[in-house]
């Protein structure tokens, strides 16, 4: 018999008790997960971002659009790669709830180069280039609406009115997991031909531009650059990473965000309670226990191997339990969020990190369950815990 | 006359309630031989206990000198003293002790892991001291499976498991019907006369004191 034995031992001694503590905690951690889970996916455009790319918009905001005449401008400035365009197309597909899906009107000529992780067969590619109202979807998006290479796709305009037809010429795959696998994209030269038809005032107009840097250390210096070039223009620029880009989005949400933070964060807080609760009841009822062991010999490091290491099996098998139910929990919050789970959260997935900081706190929330526990069974002295004055 | 296995000299305890000081134990000065079996016997309240505590190392006096197996326990830290514990002093509860999720032979083995004994090593002694108490047949049944005279002999196996030279008792038969007490009495006797175990028993029952070779009263912390 070892001591680690009497540890496995004790923690079975209320079974129900230690089953309890050990599911409260695997839900928790497993809630713990999922909300880390969910701000993770918040970011994962932070994350598929790429340090040689800026996105160059309007000053006063997205809502306002550049001349198309810049590209050229925008080429000529020190540092510059290369430069495509883009515009946001806000198309309606069957109805609003179906249409919650990024849709882009692109430059073809380069964006799929500018845009590596956007994977597609070279046939595709070679077929989205060659016909004017040719589309490229995400896999995940195809996968939404069984979509195939062939279908047509109607969509009908709102911030460009009319009835919008696309064929979709390839279907392609994201080259990491944080890689957004839900766009619509389709040829810039489709919507402005016909906007030159419906409103000419709005042709010619892009909603911002792509730049490729030579260099990222020089990212800072040409995005300064780009700005002071249409600095007093009628559209002055706003040139950042597009990194910072992203996070702009993102801030919009922060609030949320800061509250899913503190909700994690009371979770934790909860279930270092529950256990700490279940650790003082045990080491209350062993305190005789504790006063025979120490009468034997035992001294304040055996006392400390056996409090903190129960704690931190419980702590821990209620930890390992909840990372396991994470997966299929976060599958369930797939599920209930349906179609729009893809326009909100591109990439969803339990991260390895996640997975480390879960099992983090349950060592974590183990160790400061078990502290005022060890510390009074260590203190106590020894007539006093077997409680028998002659 | 052999040498004192325990000597007390002018030891005093006394406990600190707020700012009231109550004396528990005043000026005892004795000497107990090796192969000694004595029993305290007093009044509830007397200070046998405490004094039992004393001599055992699991309590320190207030004042006075006190020396057990040649050592100063006053001179010890509590560390010291847990090892110097381990070592010396078996001890035998009123009520076991033992732990509940251990078997007979776990909660006999319990002091051996502080030795250097191999697993082996350590299931053989306790083997052996849990035959001696005549427990062979009960190794493997956990105290709720046990008698109360059974459990208190596995409590006996487990204060002897290590060899100490005393054995210190505080109302072994406390809790145990006449039969038992009896063959409590009768195992307690045997490892003082046959193994030349130092027994030091408080008690309150006569029965049981008669087993010893010495008895001395207490009354109001101070021998009669």
């Amino acid at each position: 018999m070892e001591l680690f034995r009497l540890i496995l031992k004790n923690t079975m001694r209320h079974p129900l008790r230690s089953i309890l503590t050990v599911l409260g905690i695997a839900i928790a951690i497993s809630a713990f997960g999922l909300i880390r889970t969910v701000i993770g996916a918040w970011y994962s455009g932070v994350e598929a971002s790429a340090p040689n790319r800026l996105v160059t918009r309007n000053a006063v905001s997205l809502g306002f659009s550049l001349p198309l005449a810049y590209k050229e401008a925008i080429r000529g400035i020190p540092g510059v790669a290369d430069v495509t365009y883009a515009h946001w197309f806000g198309g309606i597909y069957i109805d609003e709830k179906h249409s919650q899906f990024p849709q882009f009107a692109v430059n073809t000529e380069n964006f799929p180069e500018i845009y590596p992780e956007f994977q597609l067969p070279p046939e595709q590619k070679a077929a989205f280039k060659q016909q004017r109202n040719a589309a490229i979807v995400g896999r995940k998006l195809a996968e939404r609406f069984n979509w195939k290479v062939g279908d047509i796709i109607q969509m009908r305009g709102m911030i460009f009115p009319g009835e919008w037809e696309f064929v979709i010429r390839g279907i392609y795959k994201g080259a990491q997991k944080s890689t957004d696998e839900t766009q619509f994209i389709f040829h810039y030269e489709y919507l402005d031909e016909k906007l030159k038809q419906t409103e000419p005032w709005r042709a010619g107009n892009v909603g911002w531009y792509v730049v490729k840097v030579k260099d990222p250390k020089q990212a800072a210096e040409v995005a300064e650059a780009i700005d002071r070039r249409f600095k007093n223009s009628l559209a002055e620029t706003l040139t950042e990473t597009e990194r910072a880009f992203v996070l702009g989005f993102i801030s919009m949400s922060e609030t949320i965000l800061v509250a899913l933070r503190i909700i994690s964060m009371v979770i934790i807080g909860v279930i270092l309670l529950v256990l700490s609760n279940t650790m003082a009841m045990t080491a209350r009822e062993r305190l005789s226990e504790y006063a025979v062991l120490k009468t034997l010999g035992f001294g304040a490091r055996h006392l400390i191997f056996l409090i903190v290491g129960e704690s931190l099996l419980i702590a821990l098998s209620g930890g390992l339990l909840g990372i396991f139910i994470t997966y299929p929990a976060a599958h369930g919050f797939e599920r209930a969020m349906g179609d729009a789970m893809g326009a909100i959260f591109p990439a969803f997935e339990v991260a390895p990190i996640t997975q480390m900081i879960c099992a983090m706190m349950a060592v974590l929330v183990g160790l400061a369950a078990s502290f005022f526990p060890t510390w009074r069974a260590v203190q106590v002295r020894i007539v006093d815990g077997l409680r028998r004055v002659g | 006359m052999a040498d004192p296995l325990i000597e007390l000299i002018e030891v005093s305890k006394s406990y600190r309630r707020d700012t009231l000081e109550i004396p528990v134990l005043q000026n005892i000065t004795m000497n107990v031989p090796e192969g000694e079996f004595l029993a305290l016997m007093g009044p509830s309240g007397s200070g046998k206990t405490t004094l039992l505590n004393l001599i055992a190392g699991i309590d320190r006096p207030t004042r006075g000198v006190l020396r057990v197996a040649g050592t100063e326990l006053g001179a010890l830290t509590e560390t010291d003293l847990a090892r110097w514990r381990s070592r010396t002093i078996g001890f035998i509860f009123q009520f076991y002790n033992l732990l509940p999720v251990l078997t007979a032979l776990e909660n006999v083995e319990l002091p051996l892991l502080l030795t250097p004994l191999s697993k082996q090593e350590r299931r053989e002694h306790a083997a052996v001291a849990l035959e001696l108490v005549g427990l062979a047949d009960r190794v493997h049944h956990y105290p709720k499976q046990l008698s109360g005279g059974q459990e208190q002999r596995v409590a006996i196996a487990r204060a002897i498991v290590t060899d100490p030279p005393l054995l210190v008792a505080d109302e072994p038969t406390g809790d145990l019907d006449r039969v038992s007490a009896e063959e409590i009495m009768n195992l307690l006797g045997r490892l003082n006369t046959e193994y030349g175990k130092t027994v030091v028993m408080v008690t309150h029952d006569p029965r049981a004191a008669e087993r010893a070779k010495t008895i001395r009263h207490l009354d109001k912390g101070s021998f009669a």
